[in-house]
């Protein structure tokens, strides 16, 4: 099994539900609290296993934003797991999740100047690292409904722009939208096997104008008067 | 699969609905409570609105709950000290309210129109509204003056229904979607929602915006408009339609006015009005006969287009052949706007032939039988599937009344109106055009008003002026200078108060509403109008009372503080006599509970307001013991009705909970709310779904719930006769009041106009374009608007100091790089701000997030926070007067001359690099002390409701680390 995200780059408008929503669910879960600092200060940050960047691609007038939403992407080879000197950062061997050990992240940060995508967050209260668990603790709490059994993220997302799932499962929805979308990985060059995918934007459908375009055009309204229509 | 450990104990938690109030969308939530502290909040799939998503605001509601800024009791201005300088000392609400119900009774029994009471963005305008009319003042109003009238009462004089809350897309079956200017505001999760669903239909999304962000980055295509030029390019489309004849001629007979006679006698009194019988019934031609007859019938043919001559001999034209005529006119071709617009020509015809042809070559017809408010049934409904949504961005430019009926006069040419895959109205919208209510005018010592202060004018003789054609309301609106100010102004109460213009006033209520910051224009002057004094040593205002659940800047300025509660405090009703949740399907009504318990000395300020009624003897809240009829904010909801069986929730009426929409009232009428998660629906029949201005069926029903008075057909206006009453009144052509000053005429005589016209946004009349060459805007961030804390720990890490965002190449081409610190000028003031070139903004416009910017101290944050040494207002730029050019303008307010909308947008600038080391946010204002009591800002946050729970981990699993390969 090969769990992970498949993500919408057509529908996120970058509105950061899936952050707040992943902050809120794991500040209370299996690695919190989500330490913030300066919280009513100068330059507040904090702990955060999801962000939206935005891009701009093209120049003006053809310019297009884009919004990425970043987390960790679960990699099959994981260099953050490889360098790690405690056996902290493990992948599941269930699932293929990538997770930090509390217990045993003695906050070297090595993991994270391995991890290409940014996706490692020190909390530097706690002095460990922490990440995305892709909600450990609602994927697998039976008590939750089954529709609830999903990453806080997925669920949250008003663009449904989130997809959760086994990339193992050709009949999965995500391995599925990854078929027929030409869904991608994140810098795929660097060999560590992202399991989290990006479906690219759509290609608009060109509308026809030749049906409606008159070839003598209207010039004035005696051409419209004497019509006749029952109201 | 490996057992897992238990993560958390669920029997400690419980698990409650109510209703979000991080913005002003009202998504259902449930919320896991742990402890009396919020585990988690999450959207409610079973709710209309959200169906289980929910925005981030939605999702930072935790931290709303654990501000430091929460007020934590009632406060006085500290005896001996000056107003803003932020020295407080606790009251009891005992003490606090025999002080307030003193003067207010005193001001009631004297001279009513001296308490002021204006809202903020509260949702609760129905109560409030029944608060100020029972007390007897024409002073209330709510924030709409500055936010959302004109897209309100464009709809509403013109459909009936509005974008804004008052209708949605057809999200399920359009097939074409025009997003007109920055619509983040109104509804947060709905558009995202609807965006998505349009998206993997192949449904195509054009965006006509200066900026590209939010929901324009994910558009098919961009117009990169120059702002206050929307209406131009509507009527371009227009041209284009008429030219191709691509409009929907039976739709126009059978639900328009269109085929209408109206006066032709031009310089003449009654001129331009609607030819009518003696009975007042509009008066059409009928090509059978040849004569005139009453255009409310149906089996005859109207002529659309024509010339006649009325049986009085007054020569008459159809309403389209006026429409017809104006538009076809070459000054609205797409190659004579293009460069006003910023638009190639190219694009702007092309945009009206694709939605002409999604329009009439991808017609939707969906069979159901169903039966138009005349009697005659009908098969099916037919559609046209292209579909529209506007707010902020055309509303805050004064000519955004005008613009916005532009837009629906494109869409009602198409036929797009409450049709399948068009603009679909919701419950209890649509109304009669416009809507039965005219605002109060007279008052007296102990006395309600007769009708609500705000109404819908429909001609001179509904202003609010005195015999002298002077203003009666504080704010100005309904007189000359805003004759439609349907939801009053504002941002005008300040500065005409402390001016006495029209006269002086004694006790000023502000409820959630920042009005010495970023909620009022030309901030730093009124921060001063509200510190002065007369010679008599008396504040020009005399008494500030300020209502808020946190310590904003305007709490600063209070003389009295009444703390109010969070959402998740108290109970609250997103009623049906206000703005409802409803969907265009179903009529839907809400209210909120308290999930946590209250561990400061706060009420909430609904609560409040009962009290205070039914101290001052309020008629409606006093029983015939002349003691308090309610004992509290819920009993009010259940037992007020607004008449017969009509109360504040539409659900669960009757004395056993069955009746919906109408009945008496049920006293278990809150449990069922709380069992039904808070909220109640009804759904419309399919025979109801659509044509609902004509359609019997639906018509019946809104009659029996009290939406519309009567079930006669709702008949869109093209043309609007309200307009050019106002006109004629103008150029002195009106029998009826009429203005004497000049500018008075000009203004009625230039703006007002029975068809949508387009005219500059009035600053840019008024200031000299080459010496503020840029368009300032802006916007308030997805994750932030209309939640009234950005204070928010989480959400301010997201964005804590905005940025003056300006097109990359033309900041190059001045010499202006990326992160420079630059001052921006207006006729009006200058700031300092930082720069964020982009791309996605239109050469000639500079934008910033609206609402970062705070005063150092004021909403828990420390004196360095970012938000006042980097963030900064627009709003020192904007004057609350139009500018200064020495004439009788001078002293009129920058609104739209329509409607009095606050015209944010209308702001031109000029741009100059700072010096070297002029860096930070300017102006900078002194610190607001913390409050008596208030709790001391953390640095260090580090929220959770229960320990974590590790996983374990065999030693061979952490050798192995897992799955791992190498």
């Amino acid at each position: 099994m090969r769990l992970g995200l498949v993500i919408d780059l057509d529908t996120c408008v970058g509105c950061h539900a899936c952050a707040v929503a992943c902050k809120q669910w794991n500040t209370s879960g299996t690695t919190g609290p989500l330490t913030d600092i300066a919280a009513y200060g100068a330059e507040p940050s904090g702990v955060w296993f999801n962000r939206i960047r935005h891009y701009e691609v093209g120049d003006y007038p053809n310019n297009k934003t884009v919004n990425m939403p970043m987390s960790c992407m679960h990699c099959e080879d994981a260099d953050c797991v490889t360098v790690c000197p405690t056996g902290a950062s493990y992948k599941r061997k269930e699932d293929g999740i990538v997770l930090v050990d509390q217990d045993k992240c003695m906050g070297c940060n090595l993991c994270a100047w391995a991890c290409p995508y940014g996706a490692r967050e020190l909390d530097p209260v706690d002095g460990v690292m922490k990440k995305c668990t892709l909600c450990i603790d609602r994927i697998y709490d039976e008590t939750l409904e089954p529709e609830d059994r999903q990453p806080a993220c997925v669920i949250t997302c008003p663009a449904h722009a989130r997809f959760f799932g086994d990339l193992d499962d050709p009949d999965s929805q995500v391995s599925r939208l990854t078929r027929e979308r030409a869904g991608q990985t994140l810098m795929p060059e660097l060999g560590y096997k992202p399991t989290n995918t990006y479906l690219p934007p759509r290609v608009t459908r060109p509308v026809p104008t030749d049906d409606v375009r008159r070839k003598s055009l209207i010039s004035s309204v005696k051409e419209w008067v004497n019509q006749a229509i029952v109201r | 699969m490996k057992a897992l450990p238990k993560f958390e104990d669920h029997s400690r938690q419980d698990t409650r609905y109510t209703t979000c109030y991080m913005c002003a969308c009202r998504c259902g939530i449930k919320v896991t409570v742990e402890d009396n502290k919020v585990r988690y909040i999450q959207g409610n799939r079973n709710h209309p609105v959200n169906k289980g998503v929910l925005c981030a605001k939605g999702n930072a509601g935790i931290m709303k709950q654990q501000s430091p800024a929460r007020l934590q009791q009632p406060l006085m201005r500290k005896p001996g000290t000056e107003r803003g300088e932020g020295e407080f000392e606790p009251i009891s609400w005992h003490d606090a309210l025999n002080l307030l119900t003193d003067r207010l009774a005193k001001i009631r029994s004297t001279d009513p129109k001296k308490l002021a009471f204006f809202t903020g963005r509260d949702q609760m305008q129905a109560l409030t509204g029944l608060w100020a009319t029972q007390f007897g003042t024409i002073n209330w109003a709510a924030h709409g003056g500055f936010c959302s009238v004109n897209m309100a009462s464009a709809g509403l004089y013109t459909m009936g229904h509005a974008f804004w809350e008052f209708g949605d897309p057809d999200w399920e079956r359009t097939k074409y979607f025009m997003l007109w200017g920055v619509a983040e505001d109104h509804a947060s999760n709905p558009i995202k929602m609807g965006i998505e669903q349009i998206k993997r239909r192949g449904a195509k999304f054009v965006s006509v915006n200066p900026v590209r962000t939010g929901y324009q980055a994910v558009a098919d295509e961009w117009v990169a408009i120059r702002p206050g030029t929307d209406g131009l390019l509507a009527l371009a489309m227009i041209h284009v339609l008429l030219r191709n004849d691509c409009i929907d001629q039976a739709f126009l007979v059978r639900y328009t006015n269109a085929p209408w006679l109206v006066v032709d006698t031009p310089g003449q009194k009654g001129h331009g009005l609607i030819l009518r019988d003696k009975k007042g019934k509009p008066l059409c031609w009928d090509q059978d006969t040849n004569a005139v007859t009453d255009a409310s019938q149906v089996e005859i043919q109207p002529a659309l287009f024509g010339e006649y001559t009325a049986p009085d001999g007054r020569p008459v034209k159809t309403v389209m052949t006026l429409l017809a005529e104006r538009y076809l006119n070459a000054q609205y071709a797409p190659e004579n706007v293009a460069d006003r617009c910023g638009v190639p020509a190219e694009q702007i015809e092309r945009l009206a032939l694709e939605m002409a042809h999604v329009a009439f070559k991808e017609t939707i017809e969906i069979e159901c039988q169903w039966t138009d408010a005349y009697g005659r049934t009908h098969d099916r409904f037919v559609g046209r599937p292209v579909s529209m949504h506007a707010m902020r961005g055309i509303s805050a430019h004064s000519n955004g009344f005008q613009t916005c009926r532009a837009i629906h006069l494109l869409q009602i040419l198409m036929g797009t109106i409450d049709v399948p895959g068009g603009h679909l109205s919701k419950p209890p919208y649509p109304k009669h055009i416009p809507p039965g209510i005219k605002p109060a005018r007279e008052m007296a010592p102990n006395t309600p008003l007769k009708s609500p202060p705000l109404g819908f004018p429909t001609g001179p003789e509904d202003l609010v002026i005195d015999k002298q054609g002077n203003p009666l309301r504080i704010d100005k609106a309904y007189s000359w200078d805003a004759p439609m100010a349907n939801h009053g102004l504002m941002h005008m109460v300040i500065t005409n108060a402390v001016k006495g213009d029209p006269y002086p006033i004694d006790t000023l209520i502000l409820f959630m509403a920042n009005m010495s910051w970023n909620s009022t224009m030309n901030t730093s002057q009124v921060m001063d109008m509200l510190r002065e004094k007369g010679e008599d040593g008396e504040y020009k205002i005399p008494f500030l009372v300020v209502s808020d659940a946190f310590h904003s800047e305007t709490v600063n300025f209070a003389d009295l503080v009444l703390p109010d509660c969070t959402y998740l405090e108290r109970h609250d009703t997103i009623s049906m006599l206000d703005r409802p949740i409803s969907e265009p399907h179903a009529a839907a009504d809400s209210i909120r509970q308290p999930i946590l318990e209250k561990d400061r000395d706060v009420r909430p300020w609904q609560e409040v307001l009962v009290d205070l009624a039914g101290r001052l003897k309020f008629p409606a809240f006093t029983g015939e013991d002349g003691k308090p009829r309610y004992t509290s904010y819920q009993d009010f909801i259940v037992n007020f009705q607004k008449e017969p069986g009509i109360g504040f929730l539409a659900g669960w009426r009757g004395e056993n909970g069955d009746q919906d929409l109408r009945g008496d009232p049920n006293p278990q009428q809150w449990e069922a709310y709380a069992k039904n998660q808070c909220f109640f629906v009804h759904h419309l029949e399919d025979s109801q779904k659509y044509y609902r201005y004509c359609n019997q069926d639906y018509l019946t029903l809104a009659r029996h719930a009290g939406w519309v008075g009567s079930t006669d057909p709702i008949v869109l206006e093209l043309y609007s006769e309200t307009q050019q009453r106002f006109k004629l009144a103008g150029q002195g052509l009106y029998d009826g009041p009429c203005p004497t000053r000049e500018e008075h005429k000009d203004r009625l005589t230039r703006y007002f106009d029975p068809l949508p016209i387009w005219h500059p946004p009035l600053e840019h009349d008024r200031v000299d374009a080459d010496a503020y060459p840029f368009h300032a805007i802006t916007q308030r961030p997805m994750f932030m608007y209309h939640s009234w804390d950005s204070q928010n720990a989480w959400l301010r890490q997201i964005c804590a100091g905005n940025r003056l965002y300006m097109n990359r190449g033309r900041a190059h081409s001045m010499g202006i790089e990326d992160d420079a610190w630059v001052w921006v000028e207006s006729h009006h003031g200058r700031i300092r701000a930082q720069v964020k070139l982009i791309e996605a903004v239109e050469p000639d416009t500079v934008w910033t997030w609206n609402a970062i910017g705070k005063q150092a101290g004021a909403w828990g944050l420390s004196a360095d926070a970012d938000e006042s040494r980097k963030g900064f207002l627009l709003n020192h730029l904007i004057s609350e007067l139009l500018p200064q050019k020495g004439d009788g303008l001078d002293n009129v307010t920058n609104s739209d001359p329509v409607t009095g909308q606050a015209a944010w947008y209308d702001l031109r600038v000029k741009i100059t690099p700072a010096k070297p080391g002029e860096v930070g946010s300017w102006p900078q204002f002194d610190q607001v002390k913390p409050l008596p009591g208030m709790a001391v800002s953390p640095s260090a946050l580090r929220y959770q409701t229960h320990r974590a729970v590790n996983l374990k981990r065999s030693l061979w699993d952490v050798l192995m680390r897992g799955k791992h390969r190498r």
